[in-house]
C-alpha cells in the first residue's frame, strides 16, 4: 500500500546551489495542491560550499514540525548523498545526478533505494547551467510520487519570469525530462503518492520573520532601525522591501547601539517605531534597553535567538537568552516579553506588541529564534487577521487633547493611580517638555530626591499590575488532566504539540502542554495551579541552564519534576521529545528514535 | 499652533520656569547657554517646534537650564536619539548637545556616521578637553602631554581635531567657536542651525575647575576668526584643509567649511515625501487592504 501526501524530503547540497530556493519553490508547487507542508532551511555561515538541507514535509493536515526521519533525499552533491543516511527510512531512496559515484553497500544494508538520473546532462540539454540540475532533481521527485507536472511548471513560470521566457521555458523543458525519466524508471517500485487535493482553501506560507512584520505593519508601525545580524535580518530586510508601499521608515544603522537609539528617538516622536537583532545585537542595546524604561518610551525588540554564547553558532537555534532579555540593563525597570511558538503567534504577538508598548510605556521584547524566522507552513489566509486587529494607544495624547490642555506645564511623568502617564509628543506649544535617562521629578527634570526617586520607581514599576491583567494565560494544548503535563514557550510549540499527539494516539497514556506567550509578567498564579494540579510535569528548554525552569520556579514558586533540554544548536524534533521523554517517564509507551547526539543535560529530574 | 508660529519669540520663552544650573562658577557652559537661547531666538524659533537631545556629562545637562523639549538621553548618544527624532518627525528642529568625551569617545562612531549621513541636525560640541563630571580625567581632544589622573605621566594620544574629522567623514558644515567670546558664538550657532544638513559646532571651553591648562587665557592667546578675512571662502575644500590642519599657536574659529545645497537624509527617503512620519495615521482601510493583498505574496 502506498503512502498518499505523507512523505518527507530532504534537500541537499552546498551554498549557492540553490537548496534553499529549490526547497522553497517546491513547497509551494506542494502548498497549491491543497497539500499541508511544513519547510525548514538549515544552513552554515558561509555564502558559497560547506553544506545545508532544506526540508519539506507533507501531509494531509497540518503539520507543525518536522521530523527526524526523512523518506527522501534529493542529493545536489556527492556530501548530501550520504549525509543523512541514518535518517532515511527502510523504503525510501536518494534522488542523485548519475555521475556521482556511490557505494551501494550501506544503502542497501537499510533497504534504501538508490535513485541515479542524469539531472545535470538533462539540464545542459535544455540549455541550463549545471545549477539548474536542481530543478530536474524537483521534477524527478514530482514524476515518481505521481504529483501533477502542473504545479511544478506554474511554479517554474512565477520563479523565473523576470529572467525572461526563454528561462522559463529551459526549466520547464529540464523538469519536465527529469519528471518523465523518473516517472518511467521509478514511479512502479515507489511506494509514496502526492496527490492534490480538490477544493481546499488557498493557503500562505510565509516564515516566523514575516509573520511579525505582518505584525508590525497591521498595528501601524512606522519606523525601523537595525543593523545585519541572522537570523534576524530578514524582520528588517522584509520591512524594507515593502516599506514604501506601507509608509515604514527603515534605518540601517552604524551598530546596534544606534539601531535602538533611533527607534527611541522615532518612538519619542510618536511613531511606532521598532528594531530587531539577535543576542549579539542585543547585548549591544542592554543600555538603551533601560532607557525606554526610565524615560517610559514605548519600544519594540524583536529579539531573534541563536546559538551563544557569543558569535556561538550563528546560523544555528536556542532559545538561550530569554533570562537575559528579562534581566538586561542594570536597576529595575518594567517591560513586557512575548515568546511566540507559531505563525499565527508571531502575528499576533507582533501586532499586540505596539499596543502594549504604547499603553504601558515601556519595551516589548519578541523573543523569536532561527528555527522559527525561517520555518515555513501552510497557512489559511484569514490566520492573520489584519482586518480584526485595533489599535490601541493608552494614554497617548492628540493635538486636540492638549489644545484643551491649561496652563503650560505639562508634565511627562505625572504620578497617577496606574502609573501610567498621559503622553505628549513634541512640537505642541502646550507641551513643551522634557525627559531625561536620569531619575527625574514628573516634569522630567533630574532630581536626586530620596521620596521622587521612591515615586517614580513605583510609579514605573506599577505599570506592570495594570499590564498583567492584559496578557493572555499560558495556552493549553490537549485534554485538560494527563499523565504528562508539558511546559514549554517560543518555537518548541510546533514539535510539542506533535509529540503530544502521538502520545495521546497512543492510548496507553495521555499528555497535553502548556504553551507560554506572555511571558513577562510571568502568569505566576496560573502557573503554580497547573503544577499544582498537574501529575507530573515536564519543562522544555532548548538552552542548557533552563531559562522557563528557572522562572517557574522562581516565580510560581513551584519545582517542575523534569526538564528535557536542547542546546546542540538544533531545534526540538517530536522525536528527539518522545525519546527524551522515555527517559524520564516509567512505563512510557513509545518507543521512538531520534538522531540527536546524546547530551549530559538533555534530560533532568529535579524533585 | 501656527497661531503661536508668528507670535515673538523672546529670551523669557526659553528661560521660563528653566531650573537653575549646577555648573562651577566660571564654567563655559554657562555663555553657551546663553548663545543657545540668543541664537534660537534670532532665528524665532520657538521652544516646541525645536527637540534638544543631549548626552551625559556637564555639558549635556545644557537643556535642563532653557524652557525646551528635551531628551537627556545615555553617555555617547545624543546623535542616534536626534537622527531618529528627525527621520520621525522633520517638522522638528533638532540639536544635538554633547560634551567632548560623550561626543567624540564613547559617541565617536555615531559621529563619524552622522557626518556622511547629513541628517538636518545641529550638533553641539562643548569641548573642555578633559572629563569634567568624573572629577578631571584626560578625554579625546586632551592635547599630547596634559596631565591627569588617569594621564599622570602625561597625555600620549594625540587630540581629535573635531574639524578634521568632519571634513574627512563628509560633514556639510564644520565650525569652531569659542565659549569665551558669546557674540561670535550666537552667529556660529545661527549659522549651523540654518544649515540645511548636519552641521558641528566644536565650541571650545575651559574647565575651571579641572582644566588648569586649556583657560579663558589660553584660548584667548590663540583664536583667531577666519571668517574675518574677505578672501577666506569656506566652500573652497582646498582653502579649507589648510585651516583645518591648524592647531596649536593660531586656532581657527568661525563657520570652516559649508557645503550649500547637498541634500539631506530626509531629504532623500522616500516615504518622507508625503510629510513627516510622526504625522502619519497608524492605519487606513487602505493600508488593511495592501496587507491582505500583500498575503498572495506567500501563496
Amino acid at each position: 500500500m502506498a503512502k498518499v501526501n505523507e512523505i518527507s524530503i530532504k534537500i541537499g547540497g552546498e551554498a549557492g546551489q540553490g537548496v534553499e530556493s529549490s526547497g522553497a519553490g517546491f513547497s509551494r508547487a506542494l502548498a497549491r495542491g491543497g497539500l499541508y507542508v511544513f519547510g525548514m532551511s538549515d544552513y552554515m555561515s558561509r555564502i558559497r560550499g560547506g553544506y545545508n538541507y532544506f526540508q519539506i514535509r507533507v501531509s494531509p493536515k497540518p503539520v507543525y514540525a518536522q521530523t527526524d526521519l526523512v523518506d527522501f533525499v534529493m542529493a545536489f552533491n556527492a556530501q548530501s548523498v550520504m549525509e543523512h543516511l541514518n535518517e532515511i527510512v527502510p523504503g525510501g531512496g536518494v534522488i542523485y545526478d548519475e555521475a556521482i559515484q556511490v557505494d551501494p553497500a550501506p544503502f542497501q544494508a537499510k533497504q534504501i533505494k538508490l535513485l541515479p538520473l542524469p539531472l545535470v546532462e538533462i539540464a545542459k540539454k535544455h540549455g541550463g547551467d549545471e545549477i539548474m540540475a536542481n530543478t530536474a532533481s524537483i521534477g524527478a521527485v514530482c514524476g515518481m510520487v505521481g504529483y501533477p507536472f502542473q504545479y511544478i511548471s506554474d511554479i517554474i513560470t512565477q520563479n523565473f519570469k523576470r529572467k525572461g521566457d526563454v528561462v522559463v521555458q529551459s526549466n520547464i523543458a529540464i523538469a519536465k525530462e527529469a519528471y518523465d525519466l523518473a516517472k518511467e524508471k521509478y514511479a512502479r517500485d515507489c511506494n509514496y503518492r502526492l496527490e492534490p487535493i480538490a477544493g481546499a482553501s488557498k493557503r500562505m506560507m510565509p516564515h516566523g520573520n514575516q509573520a511579525i512584520v505582518f505584525g508590525a505593519i497591521a498595528a501601524g508601525c512606522k519606523f525601523i532601525s537595525a543593523y545585519p545580524m541572522t537570523p534576524a535580518t530578514s524582520v528588517f530586510e522584509f520591512l524594507n522591501a515593502v516599506g514604501n508601499q506601507f509608509g515604514v521608515l527603515t534605518k540601517q544603522t552604524e551598530d546596534e547601539v544606534a539601531a535602538i537609539l533611533m527607534a527611541l528617538g522615532a518612538a519619542h516622536t510618536g511613531v511606532r517605531a521598532m528594531t530587531a537583532t539577535s543576542g549579539g545585537g542585543f547585548s549591544l542595546m542592554v543600555e538603551a534597553l533601560g532607557m525606554a524604561g526610565i524615560t517610559e518610551t514605548p519600544l519594540v525588540v524583536v529579539e531573534a535567538q541563536r546559538v551563544g554564547p557569543s558569535t556561538g553558532l550563528p546560523t544555528r537555534t536556542e532559545q538561550g537568552d530569554l533570562l537575559f532579555g528579562l534581566y538586561a540593563s542594570q536597576g529595575d525597570f518594567p517591560r513586557i516579553i512575548l515568546t511566540p511558538g507559531t505563525l499565527e503567534e508571531c502575528f499576533d504577538c507582533g501586532a499586540r506588541a505596539f499596543n502594549l508598548a504604547e499603553k504601558y510605556q515601556l519595551p516589548v521584547i519578541i523573543f523569536t529564534d532561527l528555527y522559527q524566522s525561517s520555518n515555513i507552513r501552510t497557512i489559511d489566509l484569514n490566520a492573520f487577521d489584519v482586518k480584526g486587529f485595533r489599535v490601541d494607544r493608552g494614554k497617548f495624547l492628540t493635538d486636540a487633547d492638549l489644545d484643551k490642555l491649561n496652563g503650560d506645564e505639562y508634565k511627562r511623568h505625572i504620578l497617577t493611580a496606574d502609573g501610567i502617564s498621559p503622553r505628549a509628543v513634541p512640537g505642541h506649544p502646550k507641551a513643551v517638555f522634557m525627559t531625561t535617562s536620569d531619575e527625574h521629578y514628573e516634569n522630567g527634570h533630574i532630581t536626586e530626591e530620596a521620596s521622587v526617586r521612591i515615586q517614580q520607581m513605583e510609579k514605573r514599576m506599577k505599570k506592570l499590575e495594570a499590564a498583567k491583567k492584559d496578557l493572555q494565560p499560558p495556552k493549553l494544548f490537549g485534554p485538560a488532566k494527563a499523565d504528562i503535563t508539558y511546559f514549554c514557550w517560543g518555537s518548541t510549540y510546533g514539535s510539542l504539540r506533535e509529540a503530544v499527539e502521538r502520545i495521546n494516539e497512543s492510548k496507553k497514556m495521555t499528555a497535553n502542554l502548556y504553551h507560554i506567550v506572555d511571558m513577562w509578567p510571568f502568569p505566576s498564579e496560573k502557573v503554580a495551579q497547573i503544577v499544582d494540579g498537574a501529575k507530573t510535569t515536564i519543562v522544555l528548554d532548548g538552552n542548557y541552564t533552563g531559562n522557563l525552569y528557572q522562572l517557574i520556579r522562581g516565580y510560581a514558586g513551584r519545582t517542575p519534576k523534569h526538564s528535557i533540554r536542547r542546546y546542540d544548536g538544533r531545534p526540538f524534533s517530536p522525536e528527539y521529545i518522545l525519546a527524551k521523554t522515555k527517559k524520564l517517564i516509567p512505563g512510557f509507551p513509545l518507543s521512538v528514535e531520534t538522531v540527536a547526539c546524546d547530551a549530559k543535560a538533555e534530560v533532568l529530574t529535579h524533585v | 499652533m501656527s497661531e503661536t508660529a508668528v507670535m515673538p519669540v523672546t529670551m523669557q520663552d526659553y528661560a521660563k520656569g528653566a531650573e537653575r544650573p549646577t555648573w562651577c562658577p566660571g564654567c563655559g557652559d554657562f555663555s553657551i547657554l546663553g548663545a543657545v537661547k540668543m541664537a534660537l531666538v534670532q532665528l524665532k524659533l520657538p521652544p516646541h517646534e525645536v527637540l534638544m537631545v543631549s548626552g551625559i556629562g556637564c555639558g549635556s545637562k545644557l537643556p535642563h537650564y532653557l524652557r525646551i523639549n528635551e531628551y537627556d538621553s545615555l553617555h555617547g548618544r545624543a546623535l542616534p536619539v536626534a537622527t531618529g527624532a528627525k527621520l520621525a518627525n522633520h517638522a522638528l528642529k533638532v540639536i544635538a548637545v554633547s560634551g567632548d568625551g560623550d561626543g567624540l569617545g564613547i559617541g565617536g562612531n555615531h559621529l563619524i556616521h552622522s557626518m556622511r549621513r547629513n541628517p538636518d541636525i545641529t550638533h553641539v560640541i562643548e569641548n573642555n578637553q578633559t572629563y569634567g563630571l568624573t572629577k578631571g580625567q584626560y578625554s579625546p581632544t586632551s592635547d599630547w602631554g596634559y596631565i591627569t589622573t588617569t594621564s599622570p605621566e602625561g597625555c600620549i594620544e594625540l587630540a581629535v581635531n573635531t574639524v578634521a574629522v568632519g571634513l574627512a567623514m563628509g560633514a556639510s558644515f564644520v565650525a569652531r567657536t569659542s565659549a569665551g567670546d558669546v557674540k561670535h558664538m550666537t552667529w556660529t550657532l545661527a549659522e549651523a542651525i540654518k544649515h540645511h544638513g548636519y552641521s558641528i559646532v566644536d565650541v571650545l571651553q575651559p574647565c575651571v575647575t579641572f582644566n588648569k591648562v586649556n583657560t579663558y587665557e589660553w584660548y584667548k592667546a590663540r583664536i583667531y576668526k577666519v571668517n574675518d578675512d574677505p578672501s577666506y571662502d569656506p566652500s573652497n575644500r582646498d582653502q579649507v584643509w589648510q585651516k583645518a590642519k591648524e592647531w596649536g599657536e593660531k586656532i581657527p574659529i568661525g563657520v570652516i567649511y559649508q557645503e550649500k545645497g547637498r541634500p539631506t537624509y530626509e531629504d532623500q527617503v522616500t516615504v518622507l515625501k508625503k510629510g513627516p512620519l510622526a504625522k502619519q495615521p497608524l492605519t487606513s482601510p487602505e493600508l488593511v487592504n495592501a496587507l491582505e493583498k500583500l498575503k498572495e505574496k506567500f501563496v
